[in-house]
């Protein structure tokens, strides 16, 4: 009974956001490149996918219907101002004297006629659409992970969304962090393997959702994210953890000296490709499931249009699973990088 | 020929042998966890972290 009111649950979950993909349609953004001039499907669906992966200073919940995010500039002094104030591009946005304009997402400082001013660098501060959303997912998990937390005291069992949550904390605590770091020093790190597992999973989820959230396929949040974890572990690190970068026991000395530059590149190397990994499998999906959706659109035979909806649907699935098992690799690999940095050894 | 052409070709090669690799390393679980059922939690662990670490490199030379 359970199982089968779990299935109805998903296939309307795949089902919503698989529909709600394609009515993103492209034709939304062609007042980019001016009125009445018409585009073929092939660029317009490229230009959507573009659209789709890169920031905005709008949260467009519906065809046509964006909602104005705030900007904020540093330009000699903070300027604060509705995103709306560009209307998509089309007018200036005038704040204290100075006029900004928004081409393709990036706000440049021009004069009063709309020439760009090329010596003159600003510093965008601006809640972006995934600015917001982040500040959205953190509000979530804090609101949900303290009712799990207070529904503690009342007796052993969690209520609500607790009861979803309470497992999976168990599932980061005794496969991730345990096996991976040791049962004596675990318990520092806990908190943030859990952050940081919850964080990119519901990120991972909503960017499956119908409204175009990418956060996690955006390199500067993945980058800030590995770079957390670099800092921890290095600053976390015991002795053995140092000795075996610059001087490797139980190697004749020619070769420390050899393991020495390689060994300090690798503790970079395996944050780099912490943030390459979530990055780019976050955007493959991404564009992968876009593209699908726009052959729905170029297939001109119902028969193809049928074939593509369901192979969207099964992609959608797979993408589904993707967003947990990247979620699970980045913990599971940062904690295996924090269970180097604090291993003993007395065997050598 | 460009230097553009060339460089698809390569990335074309590197994803051959990042598939080849997962593959081998996905293989390679399937026997472990044929002999040894018991053991599945902890192989297929490190079947993910190898195959996480070639995936990297793959998308490292789709990306550069």
């Amino acid at each position: 009974m359970m199982k089968a009111k779990l299935n109805i649950i998903a296939t309307l979950l795949v089902l919503f956001s698989t529909t709600a993909f394609a009515l993103e349609h492209p034709d939304d953004h062609s007042h980019d490149h001016g009125e009445g001039q018409t585009m073929d499907l092939k660029t317009e669906i490229k230009q959507t996918i573009k659209h789709h992966l890169k920031d905005a200073h709008y949260f467009e919940l519906y065809h046509g219907l964006a909602m104005p995010l705030p900007v904020i500039i540093w330009d000699n002094g903070i300027h604060l101002f509705m995103s709306s104030s560009f209307d998509h591009g089309h007018t200036l946005a005038n704040s204290k004297g100075n006029y900004y304009n928004l081409d393709h997402g990036k706000i440049y400082k021009t004069d009063s006629e709309g020439h760009v001013l090329d010596n003159q660098s600003i510093i965008d501060f601006s809640i972006t659409k995934n600015v917001l959303v982040i500040i959205l997912m953190c509000a979530f998990l804090l609101i949900s992970f303290s009712k799990l937390a207070r529904s503690y005291k009342k007796g052993p069992i969690p209520t609500g969304f607790g009861r979803i949550l309470e497992p999976l904390v168990l599932f980061v605590r005794d496969d991730i962090a345990i096996p991976n770091i040791g049962e004596k020093h675990y318990k520092k790190y806990m908190s943030y393997l859990l952050t940081v597992f919850f964080f990119i999973w519901f990120l991972n989820l909503s960017g499956m959702m119908p409204l175009g959230i990418n956060v996690t396929g955006s390199i500067v949040v993945t980058f800030s994210l590995a770079l957390i974890t670099y800092f921890i572990t290095q600053f976390t690190a015991n002795k053995n953890y140092w000795g075996h970068i610059f001087w490797m026991p139980g190697v004749p000395v020619p070769m420390k000296i050899i393991l020495l530059p390689i060994e300090l590149l690798g503790t970079i190397i395996k944050p780099f490709s912490l943030m390459i990994r979530l990055y780019a499998n976050i955007t493959a999906g991404h564009v992968v499931l876009m593209s699908l959706i726009g052959l729905i659109y170029a297939a001109q035979h119902w028969l193809a249009n049928g074939a593509f909806f369901g192979l969207t649907l099964f992609l959608g699935v797979i993408e589904l699973l993707v967003a947990f098992l990247q979620a699970y690799i980045f913990t599971m690999l940062t904690a295996l990088y924090f269970g180097s940095a604090v291993e003993e050894h007395d065997d050598h | 020929m460009d230097a553009e052409t060339f460089a698809m070709i390569g990335k074309g090669l590197i994803v051959i042998g990042a598939g080849l690799g997962i593959g081998k390393i996905g293989g390679s679980a399937m026997d472990a966890i044929a002999r040894q059922p018991e053991a599945t939690a902890k192989i297929q662990t490190a079947m993910i972290i190898a195959a996480a670490l070639i995936e990297g490199i793959g998308f490292a030379a789709l990306f550069a």
